[in-house]
């Protein structure tokens, strides 16, 4: 047998290492400044591009998309090459790779904080990054792929499996849900409209979690945890079946993020379903992995890696069984809107995500620097302060989402509502505050291991090529060649059977139609079906897209839930027909403040111009930051036509030419509010946003009160 | 809700994806052995000159 030479590539493991840590401390400090901002909105600084709505999505996508991407990047780099036996396929693509996610990073913090956003969580970059990651990502694709395809170890280890299903799931999710229609260099509308881009949406950021923050790290773990603990993992078979197992079901569980919003009951069942069902193949895998710890557990009390990991997989036990708990309607009832959803997330991404990334650096720096860990006393340390610091972030957080959501259901025995929103809100500041001195632990934790790898780093060299050697894959020329043939051997079965052609090829061309008939479909299902709902006018769609600029999804739903309390705190429930022209969909899913979706009419426009610019002189208390650049900012009406256009391809029904006519509208409408504020005594300068936001505001789920009332031979019907 | 259509397509092709290989997994073998893989992957396969080095193995 043939032993070759080859050599691993452990500078480009390097690179992701640092940018993981260089992200992951910019990631949890944005983190940290809105978590403050939560009891002190100064801490907004009165400036667009630091306010609580524009640095919550660029804490988001720093956590997920660069601190876990680059840690996800930097497991599969060093476990791939060594569990192929092999050298990552190509050097240029490794670069390319590494050099594009960063520049992907830092556009994203750009147009992130200047308010370029597709307002869709977790997915809120504009069109030309998202190109920009899809182009990237197939580089990643190919560079593994080729790898595996070169590799001199016949059998694919789990891990590889759990890679392969990522990289192919993630590149469907994002080409799907980011389906735009750009009207500028830098800005779009999401190709599809209210309940469909809600449940596209859902579907993508529940995937999104399944298939970015779970599955890498699936793999990962079962690469790092049998080597730190340097046994192997408990059974391998579970591996191989809960990784089939959670790969067929994650997909469908996207609809229990709408429970009881307007997407149809039945899809909404399905999501519970899938979700309940998920909790076998996940608790397979945390079993597996603290099991894999059977009979060392006397390492873990010594090993400041092992603790991390074992912390890690109990993480992720938890959040995995929450998760299908959550689904339940009944609890989803009480949870849903509330700080509990961001105790669940941050038990996964502090513990499960940060831990295994902490243990992952502490074990591989070392070893590709050729020296032993700086101080494995700091390392525990830094395990200690960070474990402290998730229990004081999410314990409080838990708290304070039951305590809401019971204090919003809360009725008088007068059969009124027991507590204003904002009573809800100033109640559970003292949570708030833990909750931010469970981040600087957390925070303070990271800095020791900065520190501590610094250190490392320092006392080593890198082996930035690393020998290895290992047999050529054993009669390889001879399978390539059966291969070969039996690619023959189908043709030749499908060309000899004319019955079996027609109908491969009827399945090609349908695939095709349908490619062409769904956009179609799509816009087609956008006609009312409540005829009362009638298309944005100019100045509402300039405001609607402040309001996303701004972010104000991030804080405020607009879906009032079929709940005694919400109906009677908000108005009407909400109905699937009145969002068929919003281009994005802007339910939300946190009330730090209240829902938005009956606001229209609710006050006058002069008290939106007072609380959009001192929101304290209006409810006293309130925690919303003030966005005095709408007073100052005008009306970007070179856009207009543009935007009206783009509305009119997504089949929203403005009359032909339109576009020409918008601005004029624009400017009337706006003049007409204008007018309106200095009748009382308030001066808002011509054009301006805060006009916009206003109009915007003041339409807000007003169209269905023109609705007629349903006869009862309609209902009879 | 005719969305739905887009995603039960991409979903459906996805999971036909996967059970191809699953399907290729189990019939080429990949499975046959379950004990080997996960011994397999603790050994680095560090040149056998190095290992000769007592030094070195206890580094790694």
């Amino acid at each position: 047998m043939q032993v070759e030479k080859f050599y691993y590539d452990n500078r480009i493991v390097k690179q992701f290492a640092f940018a993981t840590i260089l992200w992951g401390v910019v990631g949890m400090l944005a983190g940290l400044l809105i978590a403050v901002q939560i009891y002190l909105p100064a801490a907004n600084f009165g400036l667009p591009f630091t306010t609580f709505g524009r640095v919550r999505p660029v804490h988001t996508n720093a956590v997920i998309f660069a601190f876990v991407g680059n840690g996800m990047f930097m497991g599969v780099y060093y476990s791939l090459q060594r569990l192929c036996k092999a050298r990552m396929f190509n050097d240029t693509l490794s670069k390319i790779h590494f050099w594009g996610w960063q520049l992907i990073i830092v556009l994203a913090a750009v147009t992130l904080l200047a308010g370029y956003t597709s307002g869709k969580e977790y997915a809120e970059l504009e069109w030309p990054i998202d190109i920009l990651i899809a182009l990237i990502w197939i580089v990643f694709g190919i560079n593994m792929f080729g790898t595996i395809i070169k590799r001199r170890e016949k059998h694919l280890y789990v891990a590889i499996w759990f890679f392969i299903a990522t990289w192919i799931t993630v590149t469907m999710l994002h080409v799907v849900n980011s389906f735009e229609l750009p009207f500028s260099w830098l800005k779009s509308y999401s190709f599809y409209a209210g309940v469909q881009d809600a449940l596209v949406q859902w579907w993508y950021g529940h995937n999104a979690v399944a298939f970015f923050l779970t599955t890498p790290y699936l793999g990962i773990m079962y690469y790092f945890l049998p080597k730190a603990a340097n046994r192997p993992v408990y059974s391998y078979r579970l591996s191989i079946i809960h990784f089939w197992a959670l790969i067929f079901l994650y997909i469908w569980a996207g609809p229990h993020h709408l429970l009881y919003t307007a997407l149809p009951d039945w899809a909404q069942s399905l999501g519970t379903v899938f979700s309940i069902m998920l909790i076998a193949p996940s608790w397979g895998g945390m079993l597996n992995g603290l099991f894999t710890l059977r009979g060392a557990w006397d390492k873990v009390r010594e090993d400041p890696i092992l603790k991390f990991m074992v912390v890690a997989i109990t993480c992720y036990g938890m959040s995995t069984f929450e998760g299908p708990m959550l689904s339940i309607k009944s609890v989803n009832a009480i949870t849903h809107f509330t700080d509990w959803t961001i105790a669940h997330v941050h038990v996964g991404a502090l513990g499960w995500n940060g831990f295994l990334t902490f243990s992952i650096l502490y074990w591989l720096i070392p070893r590709i620097y050729n020296t032993p860990l700086y101080s494995k006393k700091l390392a525990t340390n830094h395990f200690w302060i960070g474990t402290i610091g998730i229990i004081l972030y999410t314990i409080p957080m838990y708290w304070a989402g039951f305590t809401q959501a019971l204090m919003w259901k809360q009725f008088t025995a007068e059969g009124t509502l027991k507590f204003q929103f904002l009573e809800t809100v100033t109640h559970i500041i003292p949570m708030y505050i833990t909750r931010s001195i469970g981040g600087v632990l957390y925070l303070s934790g990271v800095f020791i291991m900065v520190y501590n790898i610094y250190k490392t780093v320092k006392a080593g060299s890198l082996v930035a090529d690393e020998a290895a050697e290992a047999p050529a894959l054993e009669s390889q020329a001879q399978e390539a060649h059966t291969e070969k043939h039996n690619k023959l051997y189908w043709h030749r079965w499908i060309e000899a059977r004319p019955i079996q052609m027609l109908l491969f090829s009827l399945v090609a061309v349908a695939i095709g139609g349908i490619l062409e008939l769904v956009p179609t479909f799509l816009i087609k299902s956008n006609i009312p079906t409540i005829a009362a709902v009638k298309p944005y006018t100019p100045l509402e769609l300039q405001g609607r897209d402040i309001y996303i600029r701004e972010g104000c999804y991030l804080c405020h739903s607009q879906m009032v839930r079929p709940f005694r309390d919400e109906v009677a705190r908000y108005g009407e429930y909400s109905k699937a027909g009145e969002f068929v022209y919003d281009h994005p969909f802007q339910w939300g899913s946190k009330r730090t403040g209240p829902d938005l979706a009956r606001v229209g009419g609710k006050y006058p426009d002069s008290w939106h111009f007072n609380h959009m610019q001192d929101p304290q002189s209006m409810s006293p208390g309130s925690i919303m930051p003030s966005y005095t650049w709408l007073y100052e900012n005008k009306i970007d009406t070179a856009i207009t036509p543009a935007k009206i256009r783009a509305m009119i391809t997504l089949g929203v029904p403005y009359a032909k030419g339109y576009d020409l006519q918008a601005n004029a509208d624009l400017i009337e409408q706006a003049k007409k509010i204008q007018t309106g504020l200095k009748a009382e005594k308030l001066e808002a300068g011509t054009n301006t946003e805060i006009l916009a936001l206003i109009a915007y505001l003041q339409r807000v789920g007003t169209d269905i009160k023109n609705a007629p009332k349903p006869t009862v031979a309609a209902l009879t019907n | 809700m005719s969305v739905i259509i887009i995603l039960l397509l991409a979903s459906i092709s996805v999971a036909a994806l996967f059970l191809v290989a699953f399907l290729w997994s189990v019939k080429t073998g990949q499975y046959d052995d379950e004990m080997s893989p996960p011994m397999r992957m603790l050994l680095d396969s560090v040149p056998a000159k190095e290992i000769s080095d007592p030094a070195k193995v206890e580094s790694l």
